[in-house]
């Protein structure tokens, strides 16, 4: 196990690499960076001189955009990198760092109450379905789902606040807290779970869909398998053959795919919270990928990446602990 | 007693294909292609596409109006509004303004328009079929490409193993690690510094689409190089051994044709995906640029960013190009299941 995990480490810094260099060769393509953007006017009205502008961006570590150039700047974000130092935000003005975990924790909360309540939806609906297979409520159950996963963020996110917010006036359009008056401790709490309810709706809806049909897909397997006709041939009640010989094996490619997806709900939902205007972590780098602030984008985006090393790893260590028959080697 | 039932429609069911069996041998192909038209949701499905395909491609023929024709139609719009004030008597005064504007554009659903014309004043339900146009070529395009891109990538690398193998599966390791999302937005916002004599406006979305291909057929590598893998050690490939072919027809003609079921199943399901990633795109600007029509695009005018008037008051021109993003991603789906179904029915019996 622990040798396992060491290896599996070591890929991991391998795959990281990999993606550091490319995603980096990507975000260096971007045209217009940051300190051209802002210094345009100054340099127009000569307050600047345009070696000025370029002693800014050596500063910054963007200088030189030739092939050698950017492998050079590469080195230097690397090494700074390893330790810890993703470099200062463009557009934020602090450490990259800092404004991930600044943000991260709101799009986490977001994510994991609709995560939760994603497990209490779709999990039974999902057993439902395979019991009552090819009834009336598995061909609901499974039409809603595919609903769910058909539906562009966006568009539900619009009917959403169409219907709730503007036509029914229960939730308010946009934002995280109140603009029109100043709340203080519970109060103030309260008002931003107002505001979150739609955006977790919306997360909700979008995700149910999968983990129903997951569900689904391995509870009819289990069902079909030999152990269960033992335990009804027994004479077991349906509801204890289904609720606990069934649903146990059922867990443990369910419990795989979500301690797998837990790290993601670090990453924020990008265009949920565009959309709803919530200052996650998502709408924050999606705001700084429209301004060219480099060092944020690629601080982000090795965020997300690490998060999807560590799901896929979590994953498999889960599935060695749910189920005992696996060995990792 | 569900289970009672269950076993109950197996009996039938196999009663009946003894049945045919003993009447006509069935062929694999035509016991998949049986077994499909029978399920309903991907006769639905089906049924959705094709009517997608003749509304998007056909459409356009029956119809006088271009893409981008602008109909000015002048409707009156009452503005109204009103002010409370305390006059110098110290009374509340209630003061209202009433005026009558004139819009051109943003016109409602009539006879001539069926759906109104946008904010730019062009008919709605035309840009529909054309958006369909955009969505429905780029999928199948950027599915076709994947597909043949992982299917090599994947056929190498479970056939021969060892290091080409594991070069291959790093790489689609690293591939598979890269968020597809935020570095679209990057290379879109790339795009749209390359001078438009270079990529034209329209084309931006083609070459996004592209970036999309390179970085989206590592799981199609994955998929076939593990069906290979356990199709390798099958007889019938000892068999193919023995004949002493080439290792190219071994890998082309042997194994990726008995990966092709799962493949299409594959392909059928990520064509929904490929559909939402562009409208996405479109819908935050930077995918299909007005005065080209998408679907994504033309959501993106109830975006309340930029004011709550069209997602309050002009349902009209944003619900049906949502609601057609829906039906080509939900029939996708459908169709997709039902292939799986069909192709592997030990899944579901």
């Amino acid at each position: 196990m622990f040798k396992y995990l060491l290896k599996r480490l070591a890929i991991s810094v391998f795959i990281l690499f990999g993606v550091s260099i490319l995603i980096y060769f990507i975000v260096r393509m971007m045209p217009a960076d940051y300190i051209d953007q802002h210094t345009s006017a100054q340099v127009a009205q000569g307050q600047l001189t345009k070696e000025d502008v370029q002693r800014m961006k050596e500063l910054y570590g963007i200088g030189d955009n030739s092939f050698g150039g950017i492998i050079k700047s590469y080195g230097q974000w690397l090494s700074k990198a390893v330790r810890g130092d993703f470099g200062v935000s463009f557009v934020y003005g602090r450490p990259v760092k800092d404004v991930i975990s600044k943000y991260m924790w709101i799009s986490f909360g977001i994510s994991l109450v609709g995560m939760i309540l994603n497990i209490l939806i779709s999990i039974p609906l999902g057993i439902i379905a395979a019991t009552k297979q090819y009834g009336v409520v598995d061909y609901a159950v499974t039409i809603l789902a595919m609903m769910g996963i058909s539906l562009p963020t966006f568009f539900l996110a619009a009917l959403l606040m169409r219907v709730f917010s503007i036509q029914l006036g229960w939730f308010p359009l946009q934002g995280l807290s109140d603009a029109t008056q100043i709340l203080t401790g519970f109060r103030r709490v309260l008002d931003n779970i107002h505001h979150l309810i739609l955006p977790m709706v919306t997360l909700v809806i979008l995700s149910i869909g999968s983990l129903m049909r997951y569900t689904r897909t391995n509870m009819l397997e289990v069902l079909n398998s030999d152990y269960i006709r033992t335990a009804r041939a027994k004479g077991l009640s349906e509801k204890v053959v289904i609720y606990k010989h069934a649903f146990r094996n059922t867990l443990i490619p369910i419990v795989t795919m979500l301690g797998g997806s837990i790290p993601g709900l670090f990453g924020g939902a990008m265009i949920t919270e565009t959309v709803f205007a919530i200052p996650g972590i998502g709408s924050t780098s999606y705001k700084a990928m429209l301004q060219g602030d480099i060092p944020f984008v690629m601080g982000y985006m090795m965020f997300l990446a690490v998060l999807t090393v560590l799901g896929t790893i979590l994953a498999d260590i889960s599935y060695a602990i749910v189920d005992p028959r696996v060995k990792l080697q | 007693m569900s289970d009672e039932n269950n076993t109950n429609v197996q009996a039938t069911e196999l009663e009946h294909e003894s049945l045919s069996d003993s009447v006509r041998a069935l062929s694999p192909t035509r016991l998949v292609v049986k077994r499909f038209f029978r399920s309903r949701l991907s006769m639905v499905g089906l049924f959705i596409i094709i009517f997608l395909f003749l509304f998007s491609y056909v459409g356009p023929l029956f119809v006088p109006y271009g893409e981008t024709q602008v109909f000015p139609i002048p409707t009156e719009v009452k503005v109204s509004s009103s002010e409370t004030f305390v006059g110098a008597d110290g009374e509340k005064y209630q003061y209202y303004d009433v005026s009558t504007g004139i819009d051109y554009y943003k016109s409602a659903p009539s006879k001539e328009h069926w759906l109104g014309t946008d904010s730019n004043g062009m008919d709605v339900f035309v840009r529909l079929m054309y958006g369909g146009r955009i969505s429905l070529t780029i999928s199948f395009l950027v599915i076709f490409l994947e597909t043949i891109i992982g299917i090599v990538f994947g056929g190498i690398s479970g056939y021969f193993g060892g290091k080409i193998d594991m070069l291959i599966m790093r790489l689609v390791d690293i591939l598979n690690c890269i968020p597809t999302m935020p570095v679209l937005l990057v290379l879109s916002s790339v795009l749209q510094a390359i001078p438009v004599d270079i990529i034209p406006v329209g084309m931006r979305i083609y070459y996004l689409m592209g970036f999309l291909t390179l970085i989206g057929w590592a799981g199609t590598a994955r998929m076939v190089r593990g069906q290979i893998l356990s199709l390798r050690e099958q007889e019938y490939m000892v068999a193919a051994e023995a004949t002493g072919i080439s290792a190219k027809a071994k890998i082309f003609r042997h194994l990726i044709p008995n990966v092709m079921p799962q493949l299409i199943v594959q392909m059928t399901l990520g064509l929904g995906s490929i559909i939402l990633y562009e409208s996405t795109l479109s819908f935050l600007g930077l995918g299909v640029q007005i005065p080209k029509s998408a679907w994504g695009t033309m959501i993106s005018l109830a975006d309340p960013s930029k004011g709550q008037s069209i997602l309050q008051y002009y349902p009209n021109l944003w619900i049906a190009p949502g609601v057609l993003i829906v039906l080509a991603v939900l029939a996708f789906n459908f169709v997709g299941d039902g292939l799986r179904d069909a192709i592997d029915p030990k899944m579901k019996r």
